[in-house]
């Protein structure tokens, strides 16, 4: 399984994607950037030793170059979510190592080396929407007349330049998360970190946030790792979609994705078709192995469905 | 033009009801004392009551203001007791579950019982004891609402300080104290009324006199109805100045909120 785990990003992915690090060959020769993200062998266990003891994440190992845009997902429970949390140092890994940009993910949450974004925008409803995008710059210290300028560009590139003096209730739910984007970038990390960010969002304003994602992403080259329990949204963002499975949460599969640049043809284009057959493919291997009873998946029969809407 | 036309009519929709009521009420109040012909020691008539607070008017004024006084320095300390305490409780886990149930206790406490043992206890020339009666009846409301709106900050909002590696002290100011205004005053709304309730209650129990309670009390005392019921009415009157304030303030913190239900 371990193999799959450690798949490079493929061709025809970003632009600006180098070889990832730990690509021994090239690593010999040139020094590489270091890695976006870089989790080895990492252990997350709730509730260590009681009865309720939940093996969130099992030796997970993932590698994320500069630029690359990778999506997770999985059923209920495959521990995506968790994954991004110890990226992001909100919680910690019970054993294993995580790095940011080549730091440890604590010094890079201090840094505020990531931006985030969740399903819920969390906007601060006694702010302006231009106050709401400071945040982050009134956190990190930055003087008065470079936030207000730095919030007016991030609103122009979410395309929300004239409702910078609203406030979060005045906006529709999807405009609400571009604000949460426009929030999540202000600071200008070279990471976004999103965790279902248009999960609670109708599919017509889910398609057009996520053309807008790629749209700003071809912009500013930000690296995202972005948690979705869609399979076409997954495809459709990512340059590669991470398979997890739950009950230990491990990575199946790694799917690379390799579409190109991404229009709204590409969402009636056989590859993508074809694409999204694979991942749904990989999720389902993870019932098969349940069937079969096989050695790599311990899980107790009659769980359910995990993953049954696949 | 027309939108100005629909929101007078808006406000005169608010406004007409309560006041048809209010007058409904008067006449019927009138009416009935008059038909029944019940002395004025038992019911005075409204126009009784009014002829009495107008000749009354300089006195009610002046033991207004001593009312109204011991109130706003009662509520004054009330809410900075309680905010203050809420501030700590909502840090401190352990002074919360100290705090908690005693601030109950006390709030079960009758202000009747307490009020003669204070005034004994400070002295009866001092308008202390009655403050701190006042303080006292405050305080709960405004600690219960501000702790709730310290503690409830939303699940996303504090993941993304977290994010931020904000400090304690930052996201106190930036998250727990804007979120808990609201919870604030609606504990303030309470306190402010009470206040005046209890002001004036706090003077039917000895103490210094000239204040409104003490009118109320000795009026009553003596069959002076229609005296008594014109500075209940006073008290009615501050009390309703009080809650009015109350609001006003609250529109001024929160003018987010204020433009926000105008929208709606």
């Amino acid at each position: 399984m371990s193999d799959l785990t450690e798949t490079d990003p493929q061709p025809g992915g970003p632009p600006t994607a180098p070889a990832a690090a730990g690509d021994g060959a090239s690593a010999a020769t040139a020094p590489d950037p270091p890695a976006a993200v870089s989790v080895r062998g990492v252990t997350k266990v709730f509730n260590a030793g009681r009865t309720n003891e939940v093996r969130a994440l099992d030796d997970v190992s993932l590698t994320i170059a500069p630029g690359e845009l990778v999506s997770l997902i999985g059923p209920s429970g495959c521990g995506k979510s968790t994954l991004l949390r110890v990226v992001a140092d909100l919680t910690d890994a019970t054993s294993g190592a995580v790095a940011v940009n080549g730091k440890s993910a604590h010094q890079a949450r201090l840094d505020q080396d990531y931006g985030m974004a969740f399903q819920q925008a969390g906007l601060f409803e006694w702010r302006t929407v231009a106050r709401n995008v400071e945040l982050p710059l009134e956190l990190l210290g930055v003087r008065k007349g470079e936030r207000a300028q730095r919030a007016r560009e991030m609103l122009e590139l979410v395309k929300l330049g004239e409702f910078a003096q609203h406030h979060p209730w005045e906006l529709s739910g999807g405009m609400q998360q571009r604000v949460a984007i426009a929030r999540a970038l202000a600071a200008r990390p070279g990471l976004l970190l999103m965790d279902e960010p248009f999960g609670a969002l109708d599919e017509m304003t889910r398609e057009h946030m996520q053309a807008e994602l790629l749209r700003i992403r071809r912009e500013l080259g930000t690296t995202v790792v972005f948690v979705t329990h869609s399979i076409p949204e997954a495809v459709f963002l990512a340059d590669r979609v991470v398979v997890m499975s739950p009950r230990p949460g491990r990575i199946t599969e790694v799917v690379p994705v390799a579409l190109g640049d991404r229009t709204d043809d590409t969402r009636e284009d056989p590859a993508f078709f074809a694409r999204i057959t694979d991942v749904r493919e990989a999720l389902r291997g993870i019932h098969r192995s349940e069937r079969a009873g096989g050695p790599a998946v311990s899980e107790t029969p009659g769980s359910g469905p995990a993953g049954a809407a696949w | 033009m027309n939108a100005r036309v629909g929101a007078v009519r808006q406000r005169l929709a608010v406004v007409v009801p309560p006041v048809v009521l209010g007058v409904v009420l008067l006449v019927a109040w009138e009416q009935w004392v008059v038909q029944n012909d019940i002395e004025p020691y038992l019911m005075p008539k409204p126009s009784a009551i009014r002829e009495q607070a107008e000749l009354l008017d300089e006195v009610i004024r002046r033991s207004a203001w001593i009312t109204g006084g011991n109130a706003v320095i009662g509520l004054a300390l009330g809410i900075a007791i309680g905010v203050g305490m809420a501030l700590v409780a909502s840090r401190l886990r352990f002074f919360r579950d100290m705090v908690t149930p005693v601030s109950a206790a006390l709030n079960a406490v009758p202000l009747i019982a307490i009020t003669p043992i204070l005034n004994n206890a400070i002295g009866g020339t001092s308008q202390v004891g009655r403050r701190l009666v006042v303080a006292l009846v405050v305080f709960f409301p405004i600690f219960v609402n501000t702790l709730r709106g310290l503690s409830q900050v939303d699940p996303t909002q504090a993941e993304l300080m977290r994010s931020y590696a904000a400090s304690a002290g930052a996201i106190s100011r930036k998250v727990r104290v804007p979120n808990a205004l609201p919870h604030f005053f609606t504990g303030f709304k309470v306190a402010a009324s009470g206040a005046v309730i209890s002001a004036v209650v706090a003077e039917y129990f000895g103490g210094p006199q000239g204040g409104l309670g003490y009118f109320i009390a000795s009026n009553a005392a003596q069959s002076r109805t229609p005296q008594a019921w014109s500075f209940v009415l006073a008290a009615c009157a501050m009390g309703l100045a009080f809650f009015v304030l109350a609001v006003v303030l609250e529109r001024l913190a929160m003018p987010w909120r204020a433009k926000r239900s105008a929208a709606t």
